[in-house]
């Protein structure tokens, strides 16, 4: 009995890294089954205003902030004269949904910052409830995940809250227009928040580029699962 | 290989959550009508408010076991922390409600399935029966939980 128990301690170890390794691949077929199928299913038309919290809505002019980066600056929208809009991201520290999309937003950054589309992030959480949300390890995040821009604190929580933001990650594409920042995209990064090579459809980067090119937003909401902000 | 096949049965024996895709998990869970009441719960390990009113949960499966009242908890962990996080979450804190991980990366395509009042953030809860459905984007002690199940009792 006692020799069967080490025997099976041994080989379930041995069959979970198994069933891991070839899990993974199964899912990855799954997946890439389910991307077919939905995408063109998947219907980013309908809004819900009835039922989602109060926040902004496409078409809407978003307001301009004032907060803290982790420099200890203040930054503000109208500081980038140059921008042709902006890409407004609520993200924090550890979510493992905001830690997988990092890169992610860099890229984009790196990207859509010299086309006149510069990603500002801001960090919603109240670091009394998230003790991983503080200013202080925001700063060490930047630094970690080499952000090349602004990451703000909402310290007050008054920005993401007239936003509507709900999660993080949660982003906001906004487009100047007569002096003001309306709402052309609200929702997620790309299609696959787990996994960036997976990803077929990047929502945000596409209709960054549709405004480039002087045209309608087509995808103007998405959703994706993210953790709520902590008020 | 005969050592695995083995193997594999007592594999069963542990906790052990499954993984499913979103189509999957709607054909299992979220189409069934008969007379038992569904408490479906969208959480993950990460997610603070998740985990706080996991107990609210579990002591509505143990009250109600007598009644035809069946919780699920979703976790919205990555899969690849199903061994290194959600089972071992689930040992520690004694959960006892049945435990399905829901992987499918498309979640702009099901998110609205489960409802179109869902932003995405979680915790978020269907409470359904064969003629009531009803979604909630919020935390629940277990006296709202309870309120609101009663309303489908």
């Amino acid at each position: 009995m006692k020799s069967r128990k080490i025997l099976t301690g041994l080989a379930v170890t041995f069959i979970t890294i198994t069933a891991f390794n070839s899990c993974k691949n199964e899912q990855r077929k799954d997946k890439q089954e389910v991307a077919i199928n939905e995408t063109v299913e998947a219907n980013n038309e309908k809004t819900n205003s009835e039922t989602v919290p109060v926040g902004y809505k496409i078409g809407d002019e978003a307001t301009d902030f004032k907060l803290k980066d982790i420099n200890g600056k203040m930054v503000s929208l109208s500081d980038y004269k140059d921008a042709k809009g902006y890409i407004v991201i609520f993200t924090c520290n550890t979510c493992p949904f905001s830690v997988a999309s990092e890169e992610r937003i860099v890229t984009l950054d790196k990207e859509f910052k010299p086309k006149g589309y510069p990603v500002i992030a801001i960090n919603p959480n109240n670091p009394e409830e998230q003790p991983d949300d503080t200013y202080e390890l925001m700063q060490e995040k930047a630094k970690e995940a080499g952000f090349t821009f602004p990451y703000l604190f909402d310290e007050s929580q008054t920005i993401y809250a007239k936003y509507g933001a709900t999660k993080t990650p949660h982003v906001y594409l906004l487009q100047k227009e007569d002096g003001k920042n309306i709402v052309k995209y609200i929702g997620a990064i790309d299609d696959n928040v787990k996994t960036a090579s997976m990803v077929k459809d990047r929502f945000l980067a596409n209709a960054v580029n549709e405004l480039l090119e002087g045209k309608e937003v087509t995808v103007k909401e998405t959703k994706a699962i993210g953790c709520s902000v902590k008020q | 290989m005969k050592e695995n096949l083995q193997i594999s049965e007592v594999v069963v024996n542990l906790k052990k959550v499954v993984s499913l895709n979103f189509e999957e998990l709607q054909q299992k869970y979220f189409q069934n009508k008969n007379d038992t009441i569904y408490v479906i719960n969208f959480w993950a390990t990460w997610c603070k408010p998740c985990v706080e009113e996991l107990p609210a949960f579990e002591k509505i499966a143990s009250n109600y076991s007598d009644k035809k009242v069946k919780v699920l908890l979703v976790s919205l962990d990555f899969s690849d922390k199903i061994d290194s996080q959600v089972i071992p979450f689930l040992e520690k804190n004694n959960i006892k409600s049945e435990v399905v991980l829901l992987d499918d990366a498309d979640a702009n395509g099901w998110i609205s399935k489960v409802s179109e009042a869902w932003s995405g953030a979680i915790p978020a809860t269907v409470i359904y029966s064969k003629d009531k459905r009803k979604f909630y984007e919020q935390s629940f002690t277990f006296e709202e939980l309870e309120n609101e199940l009663k309303l489908s009792l």
